[in-house]
């Protein structure tokens, strides 16, 4: 099936079997390989997208699915706000989970520009890490909040 | 201290935040096959055939390859080579996991549908799946006896100890598996290039082990083998040795293939066919004199290995060790078992067969201060080794030992006696909800000690281009524990250039010399003093040529910060370094480095066990809610003596990691089997914390008792901050409930 959709901004067409997951048609296609595959069954966020803004389980999702939508990873970040804040933070060991907490982060500082630290915890849920213990990450996602907060204090 | 100990932001990573960092699975090459594998998905029998024909038949199926294909030996196993890389025709299937037969193919789909059309005819035999059925030896799983290996610890008389005692406690324990569960699955991707070099990009902690056991499979000579280690999304220990078995296979169809294939575990296989942490059963009877100090200590642990040996006889060399905790005892007799099953083969997992003795004789510490009416801080402190004392095999401890000063900080940063107040005030007035605090105290032997000091001996290569950007090349490995980082500040500290100038690139093994395995917290003493020794080198061919050429003495010059003084005069370091290029200074050089002997009985198990130790304590308080049985760790405080902090971050984060990864073994995560098939395959049911499930916060402090063989003083941190948490999480449930605890996982059960 022939789909076309927008992948950090550019216009793609492609023709994709039916079957194939979104995670495999983008990372093995495309080559948009800031997404990573660690249980392939919903539960571990590294395959985490931005599809029209919302974050989805790539591994879950097929890729004809993908057919008129507006598609984010990291790839395609402009604002590196959030990286920088992981960096910052020493929320990233191995790295591996980064790219799709960083895309829940995205997805849940465009919904609440300042969430509680129950809140960051509820979209940052369907995230595994198993290196950092989760403390660095929830300060990260608050560090993004005070950079962010900083830079429209100057506007 | 420059740089040593301060806060810098990790060198790796906006690469992994930007989605740059490139994992096995991230490589592809031009015209590559996928692999799959074919399981003998049975616990316990004989193969009698198997058949490929219908796997061929599929389009886009290149090769299946059985052990008949294997043209080197088709055997694995550190210690003694007990497990077949393939199961031959005749031989015996000894777990669910064991590997039959092998497919390259066009493509993912078509190699996972072929690997359904190969078809075995095993006969099946009763599996041994418990270790009390395997200690019957009735059935034998593998080699003479289920009983396959033993060590053990005899110093004093044990039975003294009992007869001298006030108090004497017998107590048995039991724990459980614990999967590794890296983010990132096993994977690799080998190519058998057109000049005939085996090419194999790996995840994996120790490269070098790759690279001599596909040699072994292939029947290559090592220089023809390039191991190239990957980004490594997590290891713990579970990318120890299991990195061989995975990368033999895309190795062994590239070589029949002539072509690049790639293998990537889905988590599912990898749940399945890699190592665990051991589960355990332990026996303790420890003697007291009424004041809480400790006379001996007899124990019998049992480690269930598995179907194959494996890593499990150096695992077993720790856990003997670490059976009578960070305390002095004069009479122990220790015994520790290594036991074959029908299941899955354990290893390596972070603490190495010490966490299981650990929980055990912890336990047994707040029993005794308990029944003796001493505060659990009290007996730990009375206990504990301190310099000039001796541990339980008889290792006098002449420096570097902060046991004490840990302790101390945590008593001091966590407020203890207003704590213990709160917890009691608040369980008076809770019914349902009761908190609970913990104490662990432990030590660790870093690196391998005297069971494995052959492997003791480190590599790196550093080498400042003219331009004054630096490349170190180090034969440990990073897998997201900080290594580069710290690698980074040691030479960064030597030579004064700037952080952001320096990069460590993943190791390869047609590079550099063995330096032996990234396990047992070693990296930071080994590459470190490696990348400390060549750093040196060369700043010294630096400074004598700069005296030299400017006709200066060699103490007027100095680095740091990116500049160069050379008496009065600053220079950048690259100015410095393309002046010396030009010049034919040597700016590359290889440091090397291997500990000073140890000397152990291993057949009484007495001597000196390991170079260093490091020291660690922890305070959990837990809130655990009676009606539901649902234990949370609010909140925790850690000190660890690690000699010297380099990466400060890095420690932090290890620390952090650690206690989160122990509370997850201690409370939550649970393989479950029947009839040695592994149910909890994946994420919906083998459950692992959540970022809801951390504590609110875990105060982390250092003591820094210098270790003098150490790059400046340090010692390691990898294992330890995993060890401590247990224990204290299990002792905090202890308190909490006001029962012992004593099998971890903790189960609703045990609570309710
Ligand atoms: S790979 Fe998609 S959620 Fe784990
Ligand atoms: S950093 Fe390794 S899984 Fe999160």
């Amino acid at each position: 099936m022939i789909i076309k959709f927008k992948l950090n901004g550019k216009e793609i067409v492609k023709d994709v079997p039916v079957h194939k997951r979104a995670l495999d048609f983008l990372r093995d296609d495309l080559g948009v390989l800031s997404i990573k595959e660690g249980c392939g069954e919903g539960e571990c966020g590294a395959c985490t997208i931005l599809v029209d803004g919302k974050n989805i389980h790539s591994c879950l999702m097929l890729a004809v699915e993908l057919d008129g939508k507006e598609v984010l990873t990291v790839e395609g970040l402009k604002d590196k706000t959030i990286q920088n804040a992981f960096v910052e933070a020493g929320a990233i060991q191995c790295g591996f989970c980064t790219p799709g907490f960083i895309i829940s982060t995205k997805a849940l500082l465009n919904e609440n520009k300042n969430p509680s630290s129950e809140e960051i915890k509820e979209a940052l849920e369907g995230n595994l890490c198993r290196c950092t213990g989760y403390l660095k990450i929830e300060e990260a996602v608050k560090l993004a909040v005070k950079m962010y907060n900083k830079g429209s204090d100057k506007k | 201290m420059k740089i040593i100990g301060k806060k810098v932001k990790r060198i790796d990573g906006f690469q992994k935040a930007e989605g740059s960092a490139k994992y096995a699975s991230d490589y592809y090459f031009h015209n590559m096959l996928y692999a799959s594998v074919v399981y003998a998905n049975v616990p316990h029998g004989i193969l009698k055939n198997i058949d490929v024909s219908k796997a061929y038949e599929l389009p886009g199926v290149v090769y299946v390859a059985t052990y008949k294909d294997v043209p080197g030996i088709n055997k694995f196993g550190h210690v003694i080579k007990d497990m077949n890389f393939l199961v031959p025709i005749g031989d015996k299937v000894r777990f669910e996991g064991d590997v039959i037969a092998l497919i390259a193919a066009e493509s993912k789909e078509i190699a996972e549908k072929a690997a359904k059309l190969v078809s075995c005819e095993i006969e099946e035999l009763p599996p041994v799946l418990t270790i009390d059925e395997a200690l019957k030896d009735e059935i034998i799983v593998n080699g003479d006896s289920n009983i396959g290996f033993h060590r053990k610890i005899r110093k004093g008389h044990i039975e003294d100890a009992f007869k001298d005692a006030d108090l004497v406690l017998e107590m048995n324990f039991e724990t459980g598996y614990q999967e590794h569960a890296y983010l990132e699955p096993q994977g690799a991707v080998a190519y058998y290039t057109p000049d005939n070099v085996m090419e194999i990009y790996v995840s994996a902690q120790c490269p070098f082990y790759v690279h001599e056991d596909v040699a072994n499979i292939l029947g290559l000579p090592l220089n023809k083998i390039n191991v190239i280690q990957t980004e490594t999304g997590g290891g713990f220990g579970g990318k120890e040795d299991v990195p061989s078995y995975v990368a033999a296979k895309p190795a062994l169809l590239s070589y029949l293939t002539k072509r690049p294939v790639k293998l990537i575990y889905t988590r599912e296989m990898d749940i399945k066919e890699t190592s665990k942490r051991h589960p355990s059963k332990s026996y303790f009877k420890v003697a007291f004199k009424k004041d809480g100090t400790i006379l001996g200590v007899k124990s019998k642990t049992y480690l269930d290995m598995g179907a194959y040996s494996t890593l499990s006889p150096i695992v077993m060399y720790r856990t003997t060790v670490h059976s009578c905790g960070t305390y002095k005892v004069p009479h122990v007799f220790v015994d520790v078992y290594g036991v074959y099953t029908n299941k899955v083969p354990c290893g390596a997992f972070r603490g190495f067969g010490s966490p299981q003795v650990l929980f055990a004789i912890e336990s047994v510490m707040d029993e005794a201060a308990k029944r003796l009416n001493i505060d659990p801080y009290e007996i730990r402190l009375k206990n504990t080794l301190d310099v000039g004392d001796e541990t339980a095999t008889g290792h006098k401890l002449t420096s570097s030992v902060g046991a004490k000063k840990t302790l101390k900080k945590v008593y001091e940063i966590s407020n203890y006696p207003k704590l213990k107040d709160y917890v009691k005030k608040y369980n008076e007035t809770n019914k349902f909800k009761k908190l609970g605090l913990g104490w662990s105290h432990i030590f660790y032997g870093v690196s391998l000690g005297s069971g494995g000091q052959h492997l003791d001996g480190a590599s790196a290569e550093v080498l400042i281009q003219p331009d004054g950007t630096i490349n170190i090349m180090i034969g440990n490995t990073e897998m997201g524990q900080g290594a580069k980082t710290t690698m980074a500040i040691i030479a960064s500290e030597i030579l004064g250039q700037k952080l952001d100038k320096i990069s460590v690139l993943q190791p390869q093994t047609l590079v550099l010399q063995d330096s032996g395995p990234t396990v047992a917290s070693r990296t930071t003493i080994f590459s470190g003093n490696a990348v400390r020794i060549a750093a040196k080198k060369i700043k010294e061919n630096i400074i004598g040529f700069l005296s030299n050429y400017f006709g200066v003495g060699k103490n007027e010059i100095s680095f740091s910060d990116g500049n160069v003084l050379v008496r009065d005069k600053i220079f950048t370091f690259e100015e410095i370094t393309e002046l010396c290029n030009k010049n034919n200074v040597k700016l590359s050089e290889i440091g090397w480095y291997k500990t000073p002997k140890l000397h152990f009985d291993h057949e009484k198990g007495i001597g000196e066990a390991y170079i260093t130790y490091t020291f660690s304590t922890q305070l959990s308080l837990v809130e655990v809610d009676i009606l539901t049985g649902k234990i949370s760790l609010k909140e925790a405080w850690v000190c660890h003596d690690i000699g010297k902090v380099i990466n400060y971050d890095g420690a932090i984060g290890q620390v952090h990691g650690g206690v989160v990864q122990g509370m997850g073994y201690a409370i939550m995560e649970e393989i479950k089997q029947d009839n040695g098939k592994i149910l909890t395959d994946n994420f919906n049911n083998y459950i692992i914390p959540t970022i809801k499930d951390a504590p609110q916060n875990i105060h982390v402090e250092f003591v820094e008792e210098e270790f003098s063989e150490g790059p400046f003083g340090a010692k390691g941190l990898g294992e330890p901050s995993l060890m401590s948490s247990p224990p204290s999480i299990a002792n905090a449930v202890s308190n909490a409930i006001n029962k012992r605890i004593s099998k971890i996982p903790i189960s609703m059960e045990d609570i309710i």
